[in-house]
């Protein structure tokens, strides 16, 4: 409970000390909208103040990196001039109090962040991860989420092409929302945030600025939830997609016709950040008149129009003879533009209501001097406990009865409930759609392929952050390999729980280590991120849960890259890549058939992974029909789901439970008409045909069944 | 000869009828809704997304764009219109189709390849194609369910231009996506120069995209623009 | 008994209102130039059996907190037809 005699600091979530260090920089107490400023910029939310002490760990030197983590996006170099620009972001709480704006606003502030650099947005994806389905108010968030996804993003006209779900009862009160977008553009376009140019102007572009979620995200996303704290959540932001859309043509257009010097998104904080922020990274000073900020409400005061979140607004920087110039061109697209600021030599930001000075605070100091946290680390008590109960499968296993109970899991079931309610072909750009293991998109005008590939595994962070960690980047990798392209960058989104706990910050720090380390094996440069910190509630975290999102490239798009409906009546299937180990600490079948979730995921070989993906990224850009990723489930699901799509059933020679269902990382499924050449280990296990899948002695399982079951696992939970 | 690509403030799929007609080497010109003279184009496409976001009800606002009075005067001209998948709703709205698109059968967005066939070749859509022709192209739309009070009107005119159907040309509720009365996915008006489909013939136009089937039909309203009705 | 009600769901004060905003300028680019504000909202009806009118109402106002609206984000009111 706050009281009156809570000191407004304690109240906008900063500490003592955070509040002396913000008296020291100004060399007095702050005004109150200083104070707000402060309170939202310096939260763990726009200052990964417990985090970035360990983001360094993280490389992006590598030459086809354009720009790196810092900006709104990371840009990778795809050659002749073409660029594109990724990021990934969580809205992980927004989504829990009211989940259809909440993933809307999520898919809103993503393709800004991708316009921003100068790019159009040409994709989405969305991993998601809820509880369990049995209980009604997860299905509420689910339905929710994915309207609210569909809305936004078929509305603005972004198709989204992909994502992952991941259900486990520790998301049932903390659903973890993830989106990543994807844009192109040219090299010319290319914009950054850095304002410069003394008495240039600051335009602010877009909606009207209301009380939404004022102390929104920062408050949101920096605390934890408890019963009872209805009251204090903030003004719902709505998201308008409409506005959007206007707002990215106009600014594709200012881009075009070269208006701009630089350019913001307003995100967490609002004005805050987005004239602090531009201001800050170009060395200069800015000064704000908060009476031109076109405004919804009567009655807000200074730090709620600086603080407010409300959609779809950007903040442009003009040279003054542009100025009359782009006002014209917002005029065109119909969208509200006002000048609000200028650029000053600085360093200081002084912000203006009625006439009065209410804030002069040294811009880079909102971003520059927040506080960095080296939070105590402790390895989690439970660890000894799950690594020392090894998983196995029982002996008199039925095989057929425990690949029926997989194919009904809401996770390795169909999602096209989900995915048939996205937009995935707009742009015609889009040529393996979701329901692959990463989608594959060309680039109109080249022969340039990109795929895109999200992935993340709570179950195996949980039992081993480090090996979890290192686990997604790898099967990242494997599912853009799998469309014939080349791991190029990646992008992460790392969702924990509370990082006062210092068990919490151990997990993050391990994972973040495997991470880096799978990075650096495979020379992938991490050229963005996000982490969500605070996902816990009434004290239980969730499951550690980073997500990865993969950009795979290749200059030759194939022709005819590999897809799951495409085995035929005799083509033989193989097995290639590592060597299959016995690995189910995590696994579907233990999870789900076992009910446990303990073991120690296996390690995986930095060398072993390189020749892997390589080989498998050869084999699908050479015209191999089908190369599927095994992973969820093992081989027993991964041929299953080849053989529903294609329509066709499977016969394997001899083959054992153990191998049906181990889920060793780095193995493909390859089927066709001929062997597969390649360096790495190979083996044949069957053949294309029938109408069942066949597992010789240990049963078969008609193929109409199978597709009945996998089809309706989401459905019949849903509906 | 040059087709009018008309541009809402939310119209989404304007490229992409652009990049279709493009790959036959048809013209095509993009045109903001405030335009008031298209004396210029010989026909003109009202393309899929989401007019004015779709707010009050679809295509309910667009109606009352500056553009819709030339292209009411182009239409009574006899020069084709075609509209797609929210250039349907608007062309409804505006009254120059019978009938309304409402929400689907289902309440949720559609986003797959779906199965039309072709129900009349005497209309811009589908000039070039065969009666009976089953075509294989995508549907993306959440009111994409078509309804008309005089709906025996719409059939004894013979304004159906395509239903939704099975893949092997029969058609049953199984293979209508949304709902439609009649399964009706496409429709003309009387004079058979205006006419406008749900799903998206655009969309299936390589391929390399999974299905060329669409591409019939832009071949037909490229034919029609090359000779339309007379006035 | 047969109670009948009508509630009439709207957005809370305050939250953004895409399509009010949008209908509205639609209205003034029409000449309606007059126009302040225009918010959208839905009416649903119920009708439910009970013993009294007060046992009726605050089922109603049950249903409206659980399902009919959306209490972060909408005010609701409950009118009898009885």
């Amino acid at each position: 409970m706050t009281t009156e005699a809570t000191p407004a600091h304690i109240q906008l979530g900063m500490t003592d000390e955070e509040y002396d260090s913000v008296c020291e920089i100004l060399g007095r107490e702050p005004r109150p909208a200083e104070l707000a400023m402060y309170s939202v910029m310096w939260s763990e939310h726009c200052s990964y103040k417990s985090s970035r002490k360990h983001l360094g760990r993280f490389g992006s030197d590598q030459p086809w990196v354009v720009v790196g983590p810092g900006e709104n996006a990371g840009v990778v170099d795809l050659g002749d001039g073409w660029l594109a620009a990724l990021r990934i972001e969580s809205h992980n709480h927004p989504s829990f109090v009211e989940p259809y704006q909440g993933a809307a606003t999520g898919v809103g502030g993503i393709l800004r962040d991708v316009f921003t650099m100068g790019a159009r947005p040409v994709a989405v994806w969305d991993p998601l991860r809820f509880g369990p389905l049995d209980d009604p108010h997860n299905r509420y968030l689910l339905e929710g989420v994915v309207s609210g996804i569909a809305g936004y993003g078929n509305a603005v006209g972004v198709p989204t092409l992909g994502g992952e779900v991941e259900f486990a009862d520790r998301f049932s009160k903390n659903p973890l929302v993830n989106v990543m977008a994807l844009g192109l553009l040219k090299q010319e376009q290319l914009v950054l945030s850095a304002a410069s140019g003394e008495g240039n102007k600051a335009i602010l572009l877009g909606n009207a600025t209301g009380r939404d979620g004022i102390g929104g995200a920062s408050i949101l996303a920096s605390a934890s939830f408890e019963e009872g704290d209805e009251g204090k959540r903030p003004n719902v932001q709505v998201g308008d997609p409409f506005e959007e859309k206007k707002l990215i043509e106009a600014c594709l257009e200012l881009y075009d016709e070269g208006l701009v010097v630089a350019i913001q998104d307003l995100g967490a904080a609002g004005i805050s950040c987005a004239t602090s922020e531009t201001a800050g990274n170009g060395g200069m000073g800015m000064d704000v008149d908060l009476d031109n900020v076109h405004v919804r409400e009567q009655g807000m005061t200074p730090g709620e129009i600086l603080m407010s979140e409300s959609q779809e607004r950007m903040l442009a920087i003009v040279a003054p003879e542009n100025e009359q110039a782009v006002l014209d061109l917002a005029s065109k697209w119909e969208i509200d533009a006002r000048t609000i600021g200028e650029v000053t030599q600085g360093p200081e930001l002084r912000v203006f209501s009625d006439g009065e000075l209410v804030a002069e605070v040294p811009a880079a100091s909102l971003a520059d001097d927040a506080p960095i946290y080296d939070r105590p680390a402790e390895r989690p008590s439970y660890l000894d406990e799950v690594w020392a109960d090894e998983p196995s499968i029982p002996d008199e296993v039925d095989v057929v009865d425990a690949l029926r109970t997989l194919l009904d899991d809401p996770a390795i079931g169909d999602r096209s409930w989900i995915s048939s309610q996205y937009d995935h072909m707009l742009f015609l750009n889009t040529v393996v759609e979701p329901g692959h293991d990463g989608s594959l998109m060309r680039i109109k005008g080249t022969t340039k392929g990109l795929a895109v590939a999200t992935d993340g595994d709570a179950f195996r962070t949980y039992l081993d952050p480090r090996r979890g960690g290192a686990r997604i980047v790898f099967e990242g990798a494997m599912n853009v390999a799998v469309t014939g392209t080349r791991p190029y960058a990646v992008v992460d989104n790392l969702n924990f729980g509370n990082p006062e706990n210092p068990e919490v910050m151990w997990q993050f720090i391990e994972a973040v280590d495997g991470m880096a380390w799978a990075c650096e094996e495979l020379d992938l440069p991490v050229v963005g991120g996000n982490v969500s910190f605070y996902n816990q509630t009434d004290g239980v975290d969730i499951y550690p849960a980073p997500v990865v999102g993969v950009l795979g490239f290749t200059e030759d798009i194939p022709t005819k890259p590999p897809r799951l409906d495409a085995a035929e009546h005799d083509m033989g299937i193989w097995v290639i890549g590592s060597e299959a180990e016995g690995d189910l600490a995590g696994s579907a079948f233990d999870r789900i058939l076992n009910g446990s979730l303990r073991g120690r995921p296996a390690d995986v070989d930095g060398d072993t992974a390189r020749r892997v993906i390589t080989s498998v990224a050869d084999l699908a850009s050479s015209g191999t029909p089908v190369v599927h990723d095994i992973s969820t489930g093992g081989l027993a699901v991964a041929l299953a789901e080849i053989a529903i799509k294609s329509s066709i059933g499977v016969i394997l020679d001899d083959i054992s439970a153990d191998e049906l269902f181990d889920e060793t990382p780095l193995r493909a499924i390859v089927v066709s008409h001929h062997e597969p050449i390649t360096p790495v280990n190979c083996r044949r296990i069957g053949t294309v045909g029938g109408a069942d899948l066949d597992f010789g002695d240990l049963g078969s399982l008609p193929l109409a069944d199978a597709a009945h079951i996998w089809s309706s696992a989401l459905p019949r939970r849903m509906n | 000869m040059s087709v009018a690509v008309v541009v809402f403030p939310g119209t989404n799929c304007e490229h992409d009828i652009v990049h279709a007609l493009d790959l036959i080497g048809v013209e095509t010109e993009l045109v903001w809704h405030t335009e008031t003279d298209l004396s210029g184009a010989d026909g003109v496409v009202l393309p899929g997304g989401f007019a004015h976001g779709d707010y009050l009800r679809t295509g309910a606002i667009a109606r009352f764009s500056p553009v819709m009075s030339e292209i009411d005067r182009l239409a009574a001209l006899g020069a084709p219109i075609l509209g797609i998948c929210n250039g349907f709703q608007i062309l409804c709205e505006a009254g120059l189709l019978p009938g309304a698109l409402v929400a689907n059968r289902d309440l949720k967005f559609i986003c797959r390849h779906i199965h039309v066939r072709v129900e009349s070749t005497d209309s811009i859509l589908t000039n070039r194609a065969e009666v009976g022709q089953v075509l294989r192209i995508p549907l993306n739309s959440y009111e994409g369910n078509y309804i008309a009070e005089a709906i025996d009107d719409v059939e004894n005119a013979d304004l159906v231009v395509a239903r939704y159907s099975n893949p092997d040309g029969s058609i049953d509720k199984q293979g209508n996506p949304n709902g439609s009365t009649n399964a009706i996915a496409a429709i003309t008006n009387e004079r058979r120069n205006v006419a406008a489909i749900m799903p998206h013939p655009e969309r299936a136009a390589e391929s390399i995209l999974g299905s060329s089937d669409g591409m019939v039909m832009i071949e037909s309203f490229a034919a029609s623009v090359t000779a339309p009705l007379s006035a | 008994m047969t109670h009948r009600f009508r509630i009439t769901i709207e957005r809370k004060p305050g939250l953004s209102d895409p399509e009010g905003a949008t209908t509205r300028k639609a209205l003034i680019d029409l000449g309606f130039e007059d126009v302040e504000h225009v918010s959208f909202g839905r009416i649903v009806s119920v009708t439910i059996h009970a013993s009294d009118e007060a046992t009726a109402r605050s089922s109603v106002d049950e249903m409206c907190e659980k399902l009919l609206a959306n209490p972060v984000m909408e005010t609701y009111t409950v009118e009898s037809e009885s």
